[in-house]
């Protein structure tokens, strides 16, 4: 009994009753072959620069974790509740390391050296099903990332949803309307020219609703990735991806 | 100062400067440096038609970044072959966007980037042979801006 | 952190005269010429020339403009000829230069 329900769970998470679908699908078939070929896409450029990062230092982060291929699976896992009860996305995990482990200063929300490193350890996820811890003392973030996903905001008055579940697949100007998970961040995009976070991509969200854009690395962009990664769960990670 | 959506980012300024003065350049003005610089690369000889695949989007993804990759077919002995590959922007702000010069030694004609491109506009090619010949092809690109972009 | 670095993309090994494809992607930022009125003006700062030796002999070279997307891609081919190192050299807006090598083994 319990196997089959959670078979049944399995089933939904894979089918995603609400109808969300990997990043990748909504991808130009040109983009997308560009995202699984290394020697055509720059956001290796940060993913190798991230790896000599993991080595340096005398209390590198290869001195405690060894080698950066220890990390699979890792970044599939955040954001994350930490053990003083604040959640932390995967860069806020690497600062907080910094910090306290390191005794180093933080690197900076959207510096090139924490996006380098954030895409070194994201990568090594690469193709690895979503499942982020979403009960315990993930829960009230959760329902509060919930609540700001179904919240219509902005001078345009529209909630994530109306975007990104009533008209996924469909052409917004010049693009396509995804899902609107996160599996493919730290992302190249093309219209940065650069590497680039989840948080950034929200900032572009709220000023496409006309809407107030809130600080990377703040509480409620948090709560909304958690709820994300949720609504990305059994999708495979695409970081590094291509956007555009 | 420049933009006052997202001050935070090192990109602000150049992306004003993808959005502004792109355009400023009168059209006549863009159409003569262009035909300037088609006219000094053929140095007076007459371009043939043909003999050249240009892959590039007919839709571009962005203008920031549009992949083209060129392809031109030469019998490639020591003494016919490709020595020279040049890609023309007709409304960029510079028409020359690069020249790519071959010898014997690459084996075949088969050369690929990303160029930016301002707006919808005509992607010119050019090969040269070291026989003399000068092949041409060229491609309209459909420049269209995405959705959420940081500058609204 | 420097703002250049490369990522070359090539065979470590091919026979004699085999055709070797070879991709280049860089990290530069390409900064095109900041001159309109209301903006700080900024001078040009772009990699503005792209060499390539084997064996020391010139195999390639791409001459770029500002009209080449940042952190540039450029695929090109050589012929496998000897067992050597392949140069290649970036010159920049201001002086600098850029440059990484590889092997590339031949066999018979």
């Amino acid at each position: 009994m319990k196997r089959a329900a959670a078979a049944l769970l399995c089933c939904m998470g894979l089918a995603q009753a609400d109808g969300v679908r990997p990043a990748r699908d909504f991808l130009s078939p040109e983009l997308r072959a560009q995202q699984d070929d290394p020697s055509r896409h720059p956001g290796w450029l940060w993913v190798d620069e991230g790896e000599a990062l993991w080595r340096a230092g005398e209390r590198s982060c290869q001195s405690c974790h060894g080698d950066v291929a220890a990390m699979a699976g890792v970044a599939a896992r955040y954001p994350a509740v930490a053990a003083d009860g604040a959640l932390l996305n995967l860069e806020l995990r690497i600062e907080r390391c910094r910090e306290e482990q390191q005794g180093a200063p933080r690197f900076g929300y959207e510096s090139q050296a924490l996006l380098s490193l954030t895409a070194a350890i994201a990568q090594r996820s690469r193709g690895l099903a979503m499942s982020v811890p979403v009960d315990g003392a993930a829960a009230p973030f959760l329902e509060r990332g919930r609540e700001f996903y179904a919240t219509r905001q902005g001078q345009l008055n529209l909630s994530c949803g109306q975007c990104h579940d009533e008209n996924a697949g469909r052409r917004l100007r010049g693009d396509v309307i995804s899902s609107g998970i996160g599996t493919g961040y730290p992302a190249y995009r093309l219209e940065w020219n650069t590497l680039g976070s989840l948080h950034r991509r929200l900032r572009a969200c709220s000023l496409g609703v006309r809407a107030e854009q809130l600080p990377l690395g703040g509480a409620d962009y948090l709560a909304l990735e958690l709820y994300l990664a949720h609504r990305a769960r059994g999708m495979p990670m695409e970081a590094p991806g291509i956007r555009r | 100062m420049s933009s006052p959506i997202s001050p935070r980012f090192a990109e602000t300024p150049r992306r004003a400067v993808l959005l502004l003065p792109l355009a400023a350049l009168p059209a006549r003005a863009q159409e003569e440096s262009f035909t300037a610089a088609e006219r000094a690369l053929l140095a007076g000889r007459v371009p043939v038609d043909g003999g050249i695949t240009l892959d590039i989007p007919t839709l571009s993804e962005n203008g920031n970044s549009v992949d083209l990759s060129v392809r031109v077919d030469s019998p490639w002995t020591l003494r016919d072959h490709v020595t020279a590959i040049h890609v023309l922007s007709e409304r960029n702000p510079v028409p020359r966007v690069a020249s790519f010069h071959l010898s014997h030694r690459a084996g075949r004609a088969e050369i690929a980037t990303r160029i930016r491109l301002a707006t919808t506009q005509q992607v010119t090619v050019l090969a040269e042979t070291s026989t003399g010949q000068v092949h041409r092809a060229a491609r309209e690109v459909i420049v269209i801006l995405g959705a959420c972009v940081e500058g609204g | 952190m420097t703002d250049f670095t490369a990522r070359i993309t090539m065979p470590e090994t091919a026979r004699r005269g085999d055709v070797v494809p070879i991709r280049v992607i860089i990290r530069h930022p390409m900064e095109r010429e900041i001159t309109a009125e209301g903006l700080t003006p900024l001078p040009r700062r772009i990699i503005h020339s792209f060499r390539v030796t084997y064996a020391g002999e010139e195999v390639f070279r791409m001459a770029l403009s500002a009209g080449v997307t940042a952190n540039p891609y450029v695929a090109f081919t050589t012929i496998a000829t000897e067992t050597g190192t392949l140069h290649f050299e970036w010159l920049e807006d201001g002086g600098a230069v850029h440059r990484r090598e590889a092997r590339l083994v031949v066999t018979a």
